[in-house]
């Protein structure tokens, strides 16, 4: 990949990389922070990266089935969060807390 | 002909009465499992009619086949039966002499608790000898010996409460495994040696072989059979069980220990004579056990006041006899004398079981005497059936015995001459018991429960004097006593021909005289010593008191064998097997997985932690992985 | 490629600031910055779905519920020692690792060029949902009914 200025347009392969980038930016956040809402949020994060992955395929491929996935992707994260944030509301009136460390029942 | 009906009908006896029996009403019982037995005994009756048997036909062996049981490579054993005029011999005596002693149970067992589990494992017991006898190979007869066995061991421990019964129970059991050890072995060397267990099969194939003259595999096969028929048929050295097993109801001691199960020890040597004719050796060895068992045996029943265990003894010797025929090469006189012997053996036991009825459970005959007023149709019976063992003229013991011991005079002198004297013995200590329980004066107690004595199968009717038995006791005794007189006139040699050719010539004419002798001789000094001056054994037992201690312990052989075998046995279990190798072995390894399990299980508890944040690493990197393995495979493509 | 840079500092502030709030705002942002992405894609309908659909209602509920449980700042605590040591180059590696199938699959290929697929229109997106992927449309639309289900029934007070 050519250094220097950066170029207004980039290959394919960049946007793919951007796609890891963000993933793995998801998957640190999943694991490292406490609180259960920006865990929550790392997953969006995640998820909106393969998505990015999806229509930058679709565009490589000139088809146009990237884009469905991506649709559907979006569809099934929109449900997911309405239900987990249910569930992140209902675990917060039993535990009075949004600690990730402290939601947990099991004795050691 | 639907042989199979034979064995199976006592089996359903068994079934129904086993099962019902408890809910069933005495006549009911008895209905069930006297009419199975007599059922099966008329089928043997119409079976061997429709084969020819009666009338000179069934020269051939005619089976049957049912279906095949084992197909394993080589190994192919189906369930056969067969019947030869061996096996029609074998049938009549013990469908018919087992029938007379069902019937006579009905009538002895009646005051006894346990009515229906008797009858149920009388019908078992009759299940599996029809088996042992009716089947055309070794394992399907080993089948039925092992079966007889089992009821063996149920009948005698039948009064299980007593410790006494069960331990005889264990101990006929445990002696008849060591025989049957044998006997596996020989099944094993016979199927390796002939590739087959059909007897008709390897009776053909050994007869084209040559004899051995020394140790080859007849030897070893025959020596193998020997163990486990001595176990079976109480020879020396595994004789120890049958007096024990006395312990028994009477009626037991009759079928099982008279007149069916102790021969199947003979009946396989007699079916296999093949193999035996094959090996000098081996035939010699059966004679000579058989010789010395019946002497020795013959020695002990001298000295024993209780009645069944003269007889007992009285068995051992007998079978001993039976063993003597078949080795010196008279098989059919050894088994002309298994009949016989089953007709006034069982007449005998029964007719003891009579005596003991009338005394009310006593078995001890000093105890007894002057029975003669009181109980005469068992007297009469039992006059029929001595008379019969001691050798009488023209009755049936006499014919049987008389052919063993001209047979063994060709083979050789000396065991004719000990045959003679061990006749003679016979006579003596079965008059001594006829004597001892029918004349002089009654020596028992009159009191109101005749509980007397030790009674085994105790009848405490309360009674005050001795009195006859019923009905259903005493026609089978008649009927045993005519059969006893003239059975000597079937002439079972004649009928066994085509299996056992008959010898040739006419053994010189002394030989029987001096036998008759012996038996006369042995009546008379019994007659002299108990009726004529009853204080003579007295003073010649104290003359000869080691003598007598000896024979009268049984030459402290259960004392020997105990020492040398039951105990190392015992206490090393004990100690080895029960301490180190079941203890600390194996509970140690069964222990040993759960404790690790549980181990392991800790060490793994802490996956699940409840742990939010550890869970969602661990499926991060289950992400991860499954993502470089599909990428991996897809980019090496 | 500015787009790029602006969705990447938006993400490692998502992770890195400690109140909710801000995270969310972060994610607004890269969300934005994707819609532009896609739009250079040619990916017109998905650009419009994401700012409509994600940006537009998934966050405003995340911050409504942010708003709702009163969410404060996260304490700091120390990382792990075995996360540190073991996670981070795990991760790293996993990233070199996606790096090289990148270039595996599409080691060279011409910038993308704005207007170059002309397949994303709505029409386009349009007949395909409706023809060839008929099956997972009608699904979704059960899923989305047994979500709104579950979302009443997690959320309801419990009727005493």
């Amino acid at each position: 990949m050519p250094l220097g200025p950066l170029p207004a347009a980039v290959p394919p392969s960049w946007y793919l990389t951007l796609s890891a980038i963000l993933f793995v930016l998801g998957v640190l956040g999943f694991l490292l922070r406490r609180n259960i809402i920006t865990v929550f949020m790392s997953i969006e994060l995640m998820l909106n990266a393969v998505n990015l992955t999806f229509v930058t395929f679709s565009y490589v491929l000139k088809r146009d089935d990237g884009h469905i996935f991506s649709f559907f992707v979006m569809v099934v994260a929109a449900a997911e969060a309405a239900v987990g944030l249910a569930i992140i509301l209902t675990v917060f009136k039993n535990r009075q807390t949004l600690e990730i460390d402290e939601v947990s029942t099991l004795k050691n | 002909m639907q042989l199979w009906l034979i064995p199976i009908l006592p089996l359903l006896g068994f079934l129904l009465n086993g099962m019902f029996g408890k809910r069933l009403a005495r006549p009911v019982i008895n209905a069930i499992a006297v009419g199975s037995v007599l059922l099966s005994f008329l089928w043997v009756l119409k079976t061997l009619s429709g084969l020819g048997a009666f009338s000179g036909g069934l020269e051939q062996t005619y089976k049957e086949h049912y279906y095949t049981w084992i197909q394993s490579g080589a190994l192919n054993i189906s369930v056969d039966f067969a019947i030869d005029r061996l096996t029609a011999v074998m049938l009549m005596v013990v469908t018919g002499v087992g029938l007379l002693i069902h019937i006579y149970s009905v009538g002895y067992m009646s005051h006894e608790g346990g009515y229906y589990r008797f009858f149920a494992y009388l019908n078992l017991f009759m299940f599996f000898m029809l088996t042992l006898v009716l089947g055309a190979n070794f394992l399907l007869l080993f089948v039925g010996w092992e079966g007889v066995g089992l009821c063996s061991y149920l009948l005698i421990g039948f009064y299980f409460l007593e410790k006494f019964a069960t331990d005889a129970g264990n101990k006929a059991f445990i002696v008849n495994r060591i025989g049957d050890f044998g006997f596996v072995l020989a099944i094993f060397l016979v199927f390796i040696h002939f590739g087959t267990l059909d007897f008709a099969t390897v009776s053909a194939q050994v007869r084209n072989m040559p004899i051995e003259t020394s140790a080859g595999i007849f030897t070893a096969i025959s020596l193998l059979l020997l163990v486990g028929a001595t176990g079976k048929s109480a020879q020396i050295p595994l004789y120890v069980w049958l007096p024990d097993a006395m312990a028994g109801p009477t009626p037991v001691s009759a079928l099982i220990h008279a007149a069916t199960m102790v021969t199947a020890g003979v009946y396989i040597i007699a079916r296999t004579s093949q193999i035996y004719l094959h090996s000098t050796w081996a035939l010699d060895i059966v004679a000579i056990v058989g010789l010395t068992t019946a002497f020795v045996a013959a020695t002990i029943g001298l000295a024993q006041n209780d009645i069944k265990k003269v007889f007992a003894y009285s068995t051992v010797s007998q079978l001993g006899y039976m063993f003597l025929g078949l080795g010196v090469g008279a098989f059919s006189a050894g088994i002309f004398h298994l009949m016989t012997h089953a007709f006034f053996k069982a007449l005998l036991f029964l007719g003891a079981g009579s005596v003991i009825h009338a005394c009310s459970g006593e078995q001890d005959m000093r105890h007894m005497g002057g029975l003669r007023k009181y109980t005469p149709i068992t007297m009469v019976t039992l006059l029929c059936g001595s008379l019969a063992i001691a050798g009488f003229p023209y009755l049936s013991g006499a014919a049987s015995k008389d052919l063993i011991l001209e047979a063994a005079y060709e083979h050789a002198p000396w065991m004719y001459w000990v045959g003679v004297f061990t006749a003679g013995m016979t006579a003596f200590y079965v008059f001594r018991a006829f004597f001892l329980t029918f004349f002089g004066e009654y020596k028992g107690k009159l009191t109101e429960h005749g509980a007397a004595g030790h009674g085994h199968d105790d009848h405490g009717h309360g009674h005050g004097e001795p009195h006859e038995s019923p009905a259903a006791m005493w026609i089978p005794l008649v009927i045993l006593a005519a059969l006893s007189l003239g059975g000597g006139f079937i002439n079972i040699p004649h009928f066994l021909a085509p299996i056992f050719p008959l010898q040739e010539g006419e053994p010189a004419s002394w030989l029987e005289y001096a036998a008759m002798a012996a038996g006369l001789g042995g009546i008379a000094l019994a007659y002299l010593f108990y009726v004529v001056s009853p204080s003579l054994p007295e003073s010649l037992e104290n003359t000869f008191k080691g003598l007598h201690t000896l024979i009268y312990n049984k030459y402290f052989v259960d004392e020997f064998y105990d020492s040398t075998v039951v105990e190392p046995v015992v206490s090393g279990s004990r100690q080895l097997l029960w301490r180190v190798g079941d203890v600390r072995v194996i509970d140690g390894i069964a222990n040993g997985i759960g404790t690790t399990a549980r181990g392991i299980g800790g060490i793994l508890r802490r996956a699940q932690s409840g742990y939010i944040r550890s869970y969602a690493a661990w499926v991060i990197a289950g992400a991860v992985l499954a993502i470089a393995y599909i990428g991996f495979m897809g980019v090496s493509r | 490629m500015i787009f790029a840079a602006i969705a990447v500092i938006c993400g490692i502030n998502l992770v890195v600031q400690t109140h909710p709030i801000s995270s969310a705002l972060s994610l607004v942002g890269v969300m934005g910055a994707l819609a532009a992405l896609y739009l250079l894609l040619g990916g017109e309908f998905i650009a419009a779905a994401q700012l409509v659909v994600y940006a537009g209602a998934i966050m405003v509920l995340f911050v409504f519920v942010i708003m709702l449980l009163n969410a404060g700042t996260e304490k700091k605590v120390a990382v792990r020692p075995l996360g540190k040591y073991l996670g981070a180059p795990f991760l790293l590696l996993f990233f070199g690792m996606i790096a090289y199938m990148i270039q595996r699959i599409l080691p060279a290929s011409p910038p993308v060029v704005f207007g170059a697929f002309q397949g994303g229109t709505a029409a386009d997106i349009g007949r395909s949902l409706f023809t060839v992927y008929l099956l997972p449309f009608e699904v979704t639309s059960v899923l989305i009914l047994i979500a709104i289900l579950g979302a009443i029934v997690l959320a309801r007070k419990e009727v005493d």
